[in-house]
């Protein structure tokens, strides 16, 4: 494949410079060449062929969006029209259908409503229950385990049909797949391992390749 | 890796992390300045009960910290300032879903320890309140929550992470309602470590400003090659408007706290949704005029001048 690939990183609030370093570590390492670049505005999602929506605070970025420029809705359009997406725990939870607090009960916060799955926010409790544990993601081989970095996170805890569990902690999901959408309840940019990234520039990588064959049998 | 753990060998000098049988670590490094870099690009708002708390979230705060007194009540008031009721932390736990924050006395063991108890999310030693020890911090390793800690120059800043924090800030003036203090602070870190890069490499320079910084090598070293502090450096202190905040934020602050500037305006409401929305988007002078017009500067707290002041805060405290 000639054309490079264009992932874009949802840069409104959290640890967005640590997702564009790992896509930008991911991508040299499948020797693609391809950029990353912040989406901040609708028209910024124009030019992507992935989307990665960071961590940080759900609440916060639910806000953001839904005021700004009809980012929330370009969004969702684009996730509906296959778009791949990573979400990275608050990615995760803006992603789901439905989220309630732990302790709060059902949060009134803005969400894409794009993945099938219903999370609990804080799940474990709070940051002085935050973990760290080695996770099997059969998804990413049998290799070793992958530090799995969970920061206040929150669970699946409900799975619509068409979502694919990829990650468990015990009993817990923590990681699942839905067609071209990808999220997990940890930190997958802050394990110092960037399998998860690259399994996610590959899910584009096909996107794109699909669209383009697409395209050209058009012309 | 994308977080800096270099000062992280302090760790096994205190009782570090929690490590427990299932092999689930809590307390590392990486999860206190993990915590840290989650609340990036975003507004933390100074609270003193339930109610506000609730307006922080509603508009769009990344976390709230909680105190007895607004900065500016401190300053009015007089007399010892000290952690928040835990009664009144409590109550804020149970209400908002976003993380919690808390100030205890510089140097006071107890005041922290019983914040980590209660599972606050991340805890400030901070200079608004009276200083419970004059010659030293908190050795913040010992924790599993992480502290955030004011600094008002690079080797202040260094000092903080090597005793632990997870997170700095600049000190500025609070409860004045004057940015100034705050981008002093902020413009005299950024030219430090223009100065500590420039000497990358250059091991003789290097131990001497080493030296004169009063921190450890391997951390002047760490901050010279990624040029910039190895944790997440918020501004605090005299934030008012949406333009003070993306002030601070285009001379290159991850975030800002927010003090008196939101509660003691008249605005309250509209001002925090307009300060978050100008943090997220400081680099567009449009947006950021958008926020601007969301507030009335008539409603503005009238703020103090912070050259006739009888307490400076950010003096308080260990000088080293």
């Amino acid at each position: 494949m000639k054309s490079k690939i264009t992932i874009g990183i949802l840069g409104i609030q959290g640890d967005i410079e640590e997702n564009k370093k790992v896509a930008e570590d991911a991508l040299n390492h499948l020797k693609l060449t391809g950029t990353v670049q912040l989406v901040k505005y609708s028209q910024d999602l124009n030019e992507i062929d992935g989307l990665i929506l960071p961590g940080g605070e759900s609440t916060v970025v639910g806000t953001l969006i839904k005021i700004r420029d009809g980012l929330l809705t370009a969004i969702k359009r684009r996730i509906m029209e296959d778009m791949p997406v990573l979400g990275t725990c608050a990615g995760m939870i803006m992603l789901s259908r439905r989220a309630y607090d732990r302790i709060i009960g059902d949060t009134k916060q803005e969400l894409l409503s794009s993945l099938d799955i219903v999370v609990e926010r804080n799940a474990f409790g709070r940051q002085k229950d935050s973990f760290e544990a080695g996770l099997q993601i059969p998804a990413l081989g049998q290799n070793s385990a992958f530090k799995g970095v969970f920061i206040r996170a929150p669970i699946v805890s409900e799975v619509g049909n068409a979502v694919d569990i990829i990650a468990r902690l015990d009993d817990k999901i923590v990681g699942v797949r839905q067609r071209n959408i990808i999220a997990t309840s940890f930190h997958p940019e802050l394990s110092g391992d960037n399998r998860i990234h690259k399994e996610f520039i590959r899910v584009v990588k096909d996107y794109k390749l699909k669209k383009l064959t697409v395209d050209s049998n058009a012309v | 890796m994308t977080i800096s753990l270099v000062a992280a060998e302090y760790e096994s000098k205190g009782i570090g992390y929690i490590k427990s049988e299932n092999s689930a670590n809590r307390g590392t490094t990486l999860l206190k300045r993990g915590f840290a870099h989650m609340q990036k690009h975003g507004v933390i708002m100074d609270v003193t009960s339930v109610e506000q708390s609730q307006i922080a979230e509603e508009a769009g705060a990344v976390a709230v910290m909680v105190l007895d007194k607004l900065p500016y009540d401190v300053r009015k008031s007089g007399g010892v300032a000290r952690t928040a009721s835990v009664k009144t932390i409590e109550d804020i736990m149970d209400a908002v879903s976003i993380p919690i924050m808390a100030k205890c006395r510089i140097g006071h063991v107890s005041e922290a320890d019983i914040l980590s108890v209660m599972g606050v999310d991340m805890i400030d030693e901070s200079e608004v309140l009276t200083p419970a020890d004059e010659l030293r911090h908190i050795w913040k390793w010992n924790y599993t929550t992480p502290f955030v800690n004011g600094a008002k120059n690079l080797g202040e800043a260094l000092r903080r992470v090597e005793e632990g924090c997870a997170m700095i800030r600049t000190k500025g003036e609070p409860g004045t309602g004057n940015v100034a203090e705050a981008v002093t602070h902020i413009t005299r870190v950024n030219n430090e470590i223009r100065h500590v890069c420039s000497l990358s490499e250059n091991y003789p320079e290097l131990i001497k400003a080493s030296r004169e910084l009063m921190v450890s090598l391997p951390l002047v070293e760490e901050t010279a090659k990624i040029g910039r502090i190895p944790v997440v450096n918020f501004a605090a202190g005299g934030i008012s408007t949406p333009a003070d905040a993306a002030l601070l934020m285009n001379l290159g602050c991850d975030g800002v706290f927010v003090g008196s500037g939101v509660f003691k305006a008249d605005d309250a409401s509209e001002r925090a949704q307009a300060i978050v929305l100008a943090v997220a988007y400081h680099d567009n002078p449009k947006i950021v005029f958008e926020a601007q017009k969301m507030v009335d500067e008539k409603k503005s707290m009238l703020g103090l001048d912070t050259n006739h002041l009888e307490l400076k805060m950010q003096e308080r405290g260990p000088s080293v």
